[in-house]
């Protein structure tokens, strides 16, 4: 109920503002400038994306803009792909070892918790929610020092495991409070009334509420997913070996001490940005959807 | 009294069945967060003082307990430079660099965040516009400091062949490579990445107003300033209210951007906070005063979190 109205309210909003600029001139002005300064916007990336495509020799001479001389080639990509130190392949691979089932696991969990918040009355309900509330802002650099000796203890530092249970943990509290939110805009009755045929708390979990809640749990996913692809630091401080290092924390390294060799570095970013990217296109709408949720976290 | 809202009424007595059936959907996530999250919260609070928290393993070996390692952090030259501030020179030390980050970076992105949104309302393919903006939101922040390393390369960095464009060659350098320039081209930098998040909050908050309040402005014949100012600002105040926690707390976290482009060099000239506690376990391996800076750091962020957190909650209970 309370979802369909505020949905009305957007689509019937939807114009928004179009009607404040009036002179014609005025309105071509605002249009030109601001197509210039989307263009202008992403010229990093196109200068990254000219870089990585053609021998740094010549785009150190040239410049990246230059298209006179114009040497396409994915030498860089191979060079970043198959380094002998820090082979991209490799973490690239790694990501995805980590970045899978560290979606899988909180989702999961923090579904039948968020149900529990929705639902559910039970002992210091509200404490906990607010504490899982401040846990999604805590830095992570307050969690790590204990987290990596506790991982030394248990013999998981330097493992996928280690990792994918401190990403884990980590993505619980925000998806929990997003998904808690979701299914609590969700009718009731259907509930109510399997609970009068007498369908236990899981089935109507399993059978009932997950099924027209997949859109929601696809948005925390996703976000969750792009999250841990793209996180650093956990990576950093958790993995030292190189040959299960990911792609993130392999990139920096591929700078030299003295000389930066931006082919390969760009070549190694557009790697590393490629599957967020292309995440961000495919599930546009579930991002979107969960973005404000995630976004404490950064 | 129908006999279905009866039963429904006896079941909202008591939802959910017995207690245990109740927990138990709870249990397995609470297990994995206070083991992974609020235990080595504590457990870093505890270290800081030099208690040892994780059983097995000596970290602090056998220093006094108390505050001695916040006394050291506070009086050291990586935290606040004295000589730096005096001079007005860089280093300044990490906690005055978040606060130049967050001066200069809020400011700007939350002012062109709801510029730009005002403004792709109004423009053809506004939506393609917002989308490449949001590419900075979208990348690893470690791409994003790489990325705003090369823009400000002498020769390469799309920032440079700009100043040249305009006549201002003079300017053109490395700028991530002088003490002088490197914490500015940082925040910067973030100002480009971070915008897209901006944008989207506020574009989603105009698309939410109220339309006739602004058809009556228009009517009324305001203009577009008069009703950017009265009317519009006024309105997405809850939105700025979370747009400015959540940038806020960003900057404070901020370390991947500094870490992929200068490592908080050139001498300490762009360390920043979250950075200088990475350094104290890796480079120093003094476990205890990282731990020390690590909860100065969330020290900081708890007025912006409680900010955010009775906004969030308002919503919520709603």
């Amino acid at each position: 109920m309370g979802r369909t109205s505020k949905v009305k309210l957007l689509s019937k909003a939807k114009p928004g503002l179009t009607g404040l600029i009036r002179s014609p001139i005025k309105w071509l002005i605002v249009n030109v400038v601001a197509w210039v300064i989307g263009v202008l916007w992403i010229l990093p990336f196109v200068g990254l994306f000219m870089t990585s495509v053609r021998p740094f020799g010549e785009v150190a001479v040239y410049g990246w803009w230059s298209i006179h001389p114009f040497t396409f080639t994915l030498k860089n990509y191979y060079n970043a792909l198959f380094n002998p130190m820090f082979s991209l392949a490799k973490g690239f691979i790694n990501s995805l070892i980590i970045a899978v089932p560290s979606t899988i696991i909180p989702v999961i969990l923090a579904a039948l918790a968020a149900y529990a918040f929705a639902r559910f009355s039970f002992p210091i309900k509200n404490y906990l929610f607010i504490m899982m509330l401040f846990l999604m802002a805590v830095p992570q650099q307050m969690t790590i020092i204990p987290i990596f000796f506790m991982l030394n203890n248990m013999h998981l530092l330097n493992t996928y495991l280690g990792l994918i249970l401190v990403h884990s943990s980590w993505g619980i509290p925000w998806i929990t409070f997003f998904l808690r939110n979701y299914f609590s805009l969700l009718p009731k009755e259907l509930e109510e009334i399997a609970r009068v045929d007498g369908a236990s708390n899981r089935e109507i979990f399993f059978r009932i509420v997950l099924p027209v809640s997949l859109p929601g749990i696809i948005s925390a996913a996703v976000l969750q997913f792009a999250w841990v692809w793209n996180d650093f630091f956990f990576a950093l401080m958790l993995i030292y070996d190189p040959n299960k290092m990911v792609i993130t924390q392999m990139l920096p390294r591929l700078k030299g001490q003295y000389q930066v060799d931006w082919g390969l570095l760009s070549a190694g970013s557009i790697l590393a940005m490629s599957v967020p990217i292309l995440v961000y296109v495919l599930l546009n709408k579930y991002y979107i959807t969960g973005f404000r949720g995630w976004a404490m976290k950064r | 009294m129908s006999r279905r809202d009866y039963v429904s009424r006896k079941l909202m007595a008591k939802v959910g069945g017995p207690l245990l059936s109740r927990i138990t959907f709870l249990i397995p996530g609470l297990i994995l967060v206070f083991t992974f999250v609020v235990y080595p919260v504590v457990a870093t609070i505890l270290l800081s003082f030099n208690i040892n928290p994780i059983i097995g393993v000596n970290v602090v070996g056998n220093r006094p307990i108390g505050f001695i390692n916040y006394y050291r952090i506070l009086t050291n030259f990586e935290f606040i430079n004295t000589y730096g501030l005096r001079t007005l020179s860089f280093p300044m030390g990490a906690i005055i660099h978040n606060i130049i980050w967050i001066a200069i970076h809020l400011p700007l992105t939350v002012i062109i965040g709801l510029l730009l949104a005002v403004m792709l309302q109004n423009v053809r393919g506004g939506f393609i516009i917002r989308s490449l903006i949001f590419l900075g939101m979208v990348v690893p922040m470690i791409v994003g400091g790489l990325l705003i390393e090369y823009s400000f390369d002498k020769f390469l960095g799309v920032v440079n062949i700009f100043l040249r464009l305009i006549g201002l060659g003079f300017l053109a350098k490395s700028w991530t490579i002088y003490p002088n320039t490197a914490l500015f081209a940082l925040i910067l930098g973030s100002v480009w990445l971070w915008t897209g998040f901006t944008l989207t909050l506020y574009s989603a908050g105009i698309a939410s107003l109220p339309k006739e309040v602004i058809e009556a402005a228009i009517i009324d014949g305001a203009g577009f300033w008069t009703i950017l100012r009265k009317v519009i600002i006024p309105l997405l105040k809850p939105v700025t209210v979370t747009v400015v926690a959540m940038t806020i707390l960003w900057d404070l976290k901020i370390f991947d951007i500094v870490y992929a482009s200068t490592r908080g060099g050139p001498g300490g000239a762009s360390m920043v906070l979250a950075l200088l506690m990475y350094s104290y376990f890796a480079r120093a391996q003094d476990y205890a005063t990282s731990a020390a800076v690590a909860t100065i750091l969330t020290l900081i962020t708890i007025p912006v979190v409680v900010v955010w957190m009775r906004m969030t909650l308002k919503g919520v209970s709603e």
